[in-house]
């Protein structure tokens, strides 16, 4: 029986699994040996264990990685699950086609990405990713090969979009491109000093900005709570001059032996990166806009050996300012939190998947390193608020939250678990259903 | 366009290989065992690039199918600029040395199935007085280690027969490559531990095209599996065989 070790992006759990491989998509549903449950395992950027199986076994789908069909007049791309963002992206961009939804990463496989519905910094034009799936095909431990689409066998298509996968295996999907004139992107970025301002700002971007996000300094109080850089940016026309492709690529070689991310690096980064000297327009390639963190390597080990949590919730738009407030200051007074602090806002655009992560509303991620009972203690006072406003956390970076929190903040996941595959299972989903 | 053979191209490096030649508009004709397989891939390669694709099943171990296949490939692709010889399987050394049928099994697999090849391929660029032969060997031909001697000894039929060949098609014209790969992170290795020597298929794929590139003859890939086996060949035998390698 093979095994190996696998982990998810956030290094808290190290673990070995039993290993299911898969060969080709045509190949049967792969049973493993010990007849334990299993989980289609993609890139593992996951940052929990909703990509994780603790004592059983993980079905790795990297292999799957063939491009079936580019149609580049209409901009339909149709490959295996395992394809990366990153390789559909280096075939898409030079026919001037982009993903029309992509995370902040480009190192997720296609199935990975329908699986937890992944959003993007368009969400108010777009929707999350699971809009733009034109088709896949789902592999059922039972031998079924069920075609899903928003129009044929919708109810397994609605299971799968966002199903973290635990409705079977995707084999192949089709997704359809947006047309860009050229890999660039005119940015603009603008300095906030407080949450009303960012506020204000994203009500007036949405309109005529297809991306928004900002970073925010998460350790701000008082008067400076909430500031932060808000960038709004578009495809850039024709026109526009595209900057050369960056070919020195940093990475974080070896694992330090404790967090680099700590109080004093956090404060000192935090303060220089609100005030660095920064053009209010600039042209950017895709890659820096939406991809910075992917130019460092592995940087996720600047956590050190234990690790790092990732916090992203969404709150509800009638309880979105103060509800954020009350986060942003109870991290603020822990002193906790990461150089990547996020906000955003969600648009009303329905998202088609029963758990999908994205609802109107304002959307915070931050990255904690892993110091243990410290940090659960302030999880748990950042769970009450968001409890407390109807709010939800998005299982793809979760690692640790409540089962309850997940039921009340997911109200369909009762209508969910009828379509759950009888081989399959997960760490998360043992976890959120202990005491169901 | 290069027009290119690949004989085992269900092979992780071998597909990576596929897929840099298919980037840059090249012609290529795909060899392997399994249909399902060959088939994703053609079309893979396809979209990537590829100036023309095509299949052909065979076991490398038929060897009164390797004609067939040759003439199959030349009439698809027009005639044959490149072989990138690719085929194999991972020895079990242990379940070998309980079976002599198991043993000259995987000695046919992966050394005489070339050497059975490469006759034929030999002969017909000779003629030709041009083309370009790559073929994939493997650090464990350099010296018999306990560990996977069976795998090891057929790799070395592999290293000495090109090294002959090279000399006598060099006067022709006729490029012979030698690959020489280290630990590489495939499905078939998916199982080991990996550490710092392992190297994944993209890179040895894009040290075979550059190879083919500047006609090289013998390449270690990554480069410092060259001062590895350097040390590991000068070692004496006398201590060598106390070594548990």
């Amino acid at each position: 029986m093979p095994s190996g070790p696998f982990s998810s992006w956030g290094n808290v759990i190290k673990d070995k699994y039993e290993i299911v491989p898969l060969s080709s998509r045509q190949s049967p549903f792969p049973s493993s040996a010990t007849h334990s449950s299993v989980l289609p395992y993609g890139n593992g950027r996951s940052y929990g264990d909703s990509c994780l199986n603790t004592g059983a076994a993980l079905i790795p789908t990297r292999s799957l990685d063939h491009f079936i069909s580019m149609d580049a007049s209409q901009g339909i791309v149709t490959c295996e699950a395992g394809t990366l963002l990153d390789e559909i992206l280096r075939l898409a961009v030079p026919l001037n086609w982009f993903v029309p939804v992509t995370p902040g990463t480009r190192f997720v496989t296609l199935g990975g990405a329908i699986a937890n519905d992944v959003h993007g910094k368009n969400h108010h034009r777009a929707g999350t990713l699971g809009r733009h799936i034109l088709k896949f095909e789902l592999l059922r431990s039972d031998g079924q090969r069920l075609i899903c689409s928003p129009t044929e066998n919708t109810e397994w298509f609605n299971a799968t979009v966002g199903g973290l996968g635990l409705t079977g295996i995707i084999t192949w999907a089709s997704l359809q491109l947006r047309r860009i004139a050229n890999p660039a992107m005119q940015v603009e970025t603008i300095r906030f000093g407080n949450l009303d301002e960012f506020l204000a700002l994203q009500t007036e971007s949405d309109r005529d900005f297809e991306y928004t996000v900002s970073w925010v300094d998460c350790l701000g109080t008082g008067s400076q709570l909430g500031r932060g850089l808000f960038q709004r940016a578009n495809h850039a026309a024709e026109s526009v001059r595209v900057p050369p492709a960056k070919s020195r690529e940093l990475a974080v070689p070896v694992m330090p032996p404790f967090s680099l991310i700590n109080a004093a690096s956090l404060r000192l980064f935090n303060t220089v990166y609100y005030h660095r000297p920064q053009a209010r327009h600039s042209v950017q390639r895709f890659e820096t806009f939406f991809y910075p963190l992917d130019g460092i390597s592995n940087w996720n080990r600047l956590y050190g050996p234990r690790g790092m949590y990732q916090y992203q919730c969404v709150i509800p738009m009638a309880a979105g300012r103060d509800a954020t407030a009350a986060l942003l200051n109870t991290i603020s007074r822990s002193g906790q939190g990461s150089f990547l602090a996020v906000l955003k806002t969600f648009g009303n655009l329905p998202s088609p998947g029963l758990l999908s992560f994205p609802r109107e509303g304002v959307t915070l991620a931050l990255d904690f390193p892993n110091r243990g009972a410290s940090l659960e203690s302030l999880f748990v006072e950042l769970d009450a608020i968001v409890h407390s406003c109807g709010g939800r956390l998005y299982p793809a970076k979760d690692g640790r939250m409540p089962g309850k929190l997940f039921r009340d903040g997911f109200a369909r996941w009762q209508e969910f678990t009828r379509f759950i595959d009888p081989r399959c299972s997960s760490s998360f989903w043992r976890r959120v259903m202990e005491g169901a | 366009m290069k027009k290119i053979l690949i004989i085992g191209a269900g092979s992780a490096i071998a597909e990576a290989t596929a897929r840099l030649f298919a980037a840059r508009g090249d012609g290529l004709f795909l060899v392997g065992r399994k249909a399902d397989v060959l088939t994703s891939m053609c079309a893979d390669l396809k979209v990537r690039g590829a100036g023309a694709v095509g299949m052909h099943v065979m076991d490398a171990n038929d060897f009164g199918a390797h004609e067939g296949m040759l003439v199959d490939a030349e009439q698809s692709l027009g005639g044959l600029d490149v072989v990138v010889m690719a085929h194999g399987t991972l020895s079990d050394q242990k379940k070998c040395e309980d079976s002599v049928e198991l043993t000259l099994q995987e000695l046919s697999t992966n050394g005489i199935s070339f050497a059975a090849l490469l006759t034929r391929i030999a002969s017909r660029f000779e003629q030709r007085k041009a083309g370009t032969i790559v073929v994939i060997s493997s650090v464990a031909g350099d010296r018999g280690r306990q560990s996977n001697y069976v795998y090891g000894s057929a790799k070395a039929l592999v290293t000495a027969f090109t090294s002959g060949l090279r000399q006598r098609l060099y006067k022709s014209g006729v490029t012979v490559v030698t690959i020489k790969p280290g630990f590489v992170d495939t499905p078939m290795t998916a199982a080991f531990p990996k550490g710092p020597l392992w190297a994944k298929p993209q890179k040895i794929a894009a040290g075979i095209v550059g190879a083919v590139d500047r006609s090289a003859t013998v390449l270690y890939l990554p480069g410092f599996w060259r001062l590895i086996m350097l040390i590991i060949r000068s070692i004496p035998e006398k201590i060598f065989r106390k070594l548990s390698l």
